[in-house]
């Protein structure tokens, strides 16, 4: 079971960072962009919060299967498939937790409107510098907001690591199949156990990101 | 001198924007039009922030925008007050007046000046959260001012705030052209303001430039609806030339424009505007007793002779103007005439310090 905590806080902690790599730029590109095709993306990038994670993780396996489209790829750097392997977990989990990350940093980014950036620009700092010296500190707790729940929505997933990551112990075991392996073997005690554990972290990080985004309102 | 010069055209919606302008590198340009007239519009393409395809600007030797060029807003060198301050909220006033500063790598404007000039001192620790309006616009004046800028756009800064902050600015404005040698455009809706600070005026209307140059050769053309207006007024430029401390009054300037003036509003030598209202001046054949003070040789040139009740005169006094505002009646009795030689006589009380 501490070998599953584990895994499941490696991999929440991971999707977190990818994501906040990926996840603020694409925010920032949605928040600014005008046209059709930013609500095109917008919208696949908010899909997987309605797309039953079975259909999704189904769509995952095929694409990093060993005769999917990314196949020739993989091969490339020696790697067959992604498959019931922890990176594919990590590449399935960013997709799923996507939403979480984007959505709250793109409603911060579109509510810093133009007044800031523009100050910006005119005192002399390049689009780059601005970003990074104004946009980005003023959105600190949408992005702050982002993280939480998208680490807290990794360590819960189900459907898509069962999905793409299979149950192998130590490589793509986490808490929730844990959980629903407990309670078919009739281990119950367990299951609750960590059930609550999960129930009470989960709550924690709601109730930090509340508070958090009533801070930030009072700025 | 070298002169500021552009022009910028286009259609940005259902409104047709083709503002053609040259003014002076130096001093304070007054910007004025009813609201909707493309003052902001303008600003904005000065500053590179709205682009207008085909728009050409030049200030002094440099070309910003051109055929073939567009510097980005973040290459001008300018500084831009908006109506909003429009500070950063996550950092400190000291910060915030040295993001334009810092990046700019120094220059002739030294932070110490700016913090003095604008009384920014108590306020360098906090946030902008926590300041007043009149607090924060005064800080954005400084953060502009610090980016070196080589042309300072002022977009109303003092259109939201109260009567009293606005009070407390005004005068500073009026100042700092020449304190830090950086020429200046004021955008504003309220004639006295602008009557206030600047030297010289561009008048748009409806998208369009259409009419520029010295502030008061504006004030008092006839054509303009400057002198038409009810609070019709010239400003002069004067130095003190004596205080008069039994009476409590200044002698500003010397004759034949020298008019005594209520009030104590600056030192010796120091150069004062003073506000002329056109209802202020009456005219007079000859010097009437010489009780009364302010009676100025002027000559006659031009007047607004249409219906009404009333006869607006423009006048010339040494190298100055004025407007004078008096009834038909009293112009028809009198016999004026065009480029006869006159009497104006101004109101001691009548002038009202722009400081």
């Amino acid at each position: 079971m501490w070998t599953a905590a584990a895994l499941t806080l490696e991999l929440a902690s991971i999707t977190t960072l990818v994501l906040l790599v990926l996840g603020v730029p694409l925010a920032w590109g949605l928040a600014r962009a005008k046209g059709w095709w930013a609500e095109v993306v917008g919208a696949a990038v908010t899909l997987p919060l309605v797309l039953p994670p079975t259909v999704l993780g189904f769509y995952l396996l095929i694409l990093l299967g060993p005769n999917g489209p990314l196949a020739p790829l993989l091969t490339r750097f020696g790697v067959t498939t992604l498959a019931f392997s922890f990176p594919g977990l990590v590449f399935g989990s960013c997709v799923y937790s996507l939403p979480f990350m984007v959505q709250p940093v793109r409603s911060a980014f579109a509510a810093l409107g133009q007044g800031a950036w523009e100050a910006a620009l005119t005192l002399r700092a390049a689009p780059w510098d601005a970003f990074f010296s104004v946009a980005l500190p003023l959105a600190r707790g949408g992005i702050a907001t982002g993280a939480l729940l998208a680490f807290a929505h990794t360590l819960g997933e189900f459907g898509v690591v069962l999905m793409i990551g299979g149950d192998i112990p130590g490589k793509t075991e986490v808490l929730s199949i844990v959980i629903f392996d407990d309670v078919e073997n009739l281990n119950w005690t367990q299951a609750g156990q960590i059930a609550t554990a999960l129930a009470l972290f989960s709550f924690l990080v709601i109730l930090v990101t509340l508070r958090l985004g009533r801070r930030m309102e009072r700025t | 001198m070298s002169r500021i010069t552009g022009r910028f055209a286009g259609t940005l919606g259902t409104f047709h924007f083709d503002a053609a302008f040259d003014i002076p590198a130096h001093g304070v340009t007054g910007l004025f039009g009813p609201s909707g007239c493309g003052k902001s519009t303008l600003l904005r393409c000065l500053a590179g922030l709205t682009r207008l395809p085909g728009g050409s600007l030049r200030v002094g030797e440099e070309t910003w925008q051109g055929a073939e060029v567009f510097m980005p807003p973040y290459r001008r060198p300018l500084g831009y007050v908006f109506q909003d301050a429009r500070l950063f909220p996550h950092l400190s006033v000291r910060d915030n007046l040295r993001f334009g500063l810092r990046r700019a790598g120094g220059g002739k404007v030294a932070e110490a000046d700016v913090v003095e000039f604008l009384g920014l001192a108590p306020l360098l620790g906090r946030y902008p959260a926590r300041l007043s309006g009149g607090e924060r616009q005064r800080v954005a004046i400084g953060r502009a001012l610090l980016a070196q800028p080589r042309l300072l756009l002022m977009d109303e800064p003092l259109a939201a705030l109260d009567r009293d902050s606005a009070d407390e600015i005004l005068p500073r404005l009026r100042g700092l052209s020449a304190r830090f040698g950086v020429p200046a455009l004021y955008v504003s809706h309220q004639m006295d303001e602008i009557e206030r600070i600047a030297q010289h005026l561009l008048f748009m209307r409806a998208g369009r430039v259409v009419a520029a140059g010295p502030l008061v050769d504006l004030l008092t053309d006839l054509s303009l609806p400057f002198a038409a207006r009810t609070g019709a007024a010239t400003v002069l430029d004067l130095p003190v030339s004596a205080h008069d401390d039994a009476y409590g009054l200044m002698l500003c300037g010397t004759p034949p424009l020298r008019l005594t003036v209520p009030g104590r509003l600056g030192a010796v030598g120091e150069l004062i505007r003073l506000r002329v209202l056109a209802s202020d001046v009456s005219l007079l054949r000859a010097p009437a007793s010489s009780s009364i003070l302010n009676t100025l040789p002027a000559r006659i040139l031009a007047a607004e002779t249409a219906d009404g009740p009333h006869v607006l005169v423009a006048l010339r006094v040494g190298e100055a103007r004025l407007l004078a505002r008096i009834t038909r009646k009293s112009w028809d009795q009198l016999g004026f005439a065009l480029g006869q030689e006159v009497f104006a006589q101004v109101k001691a009380e009548a002038l009202a310090g722009a400081q």
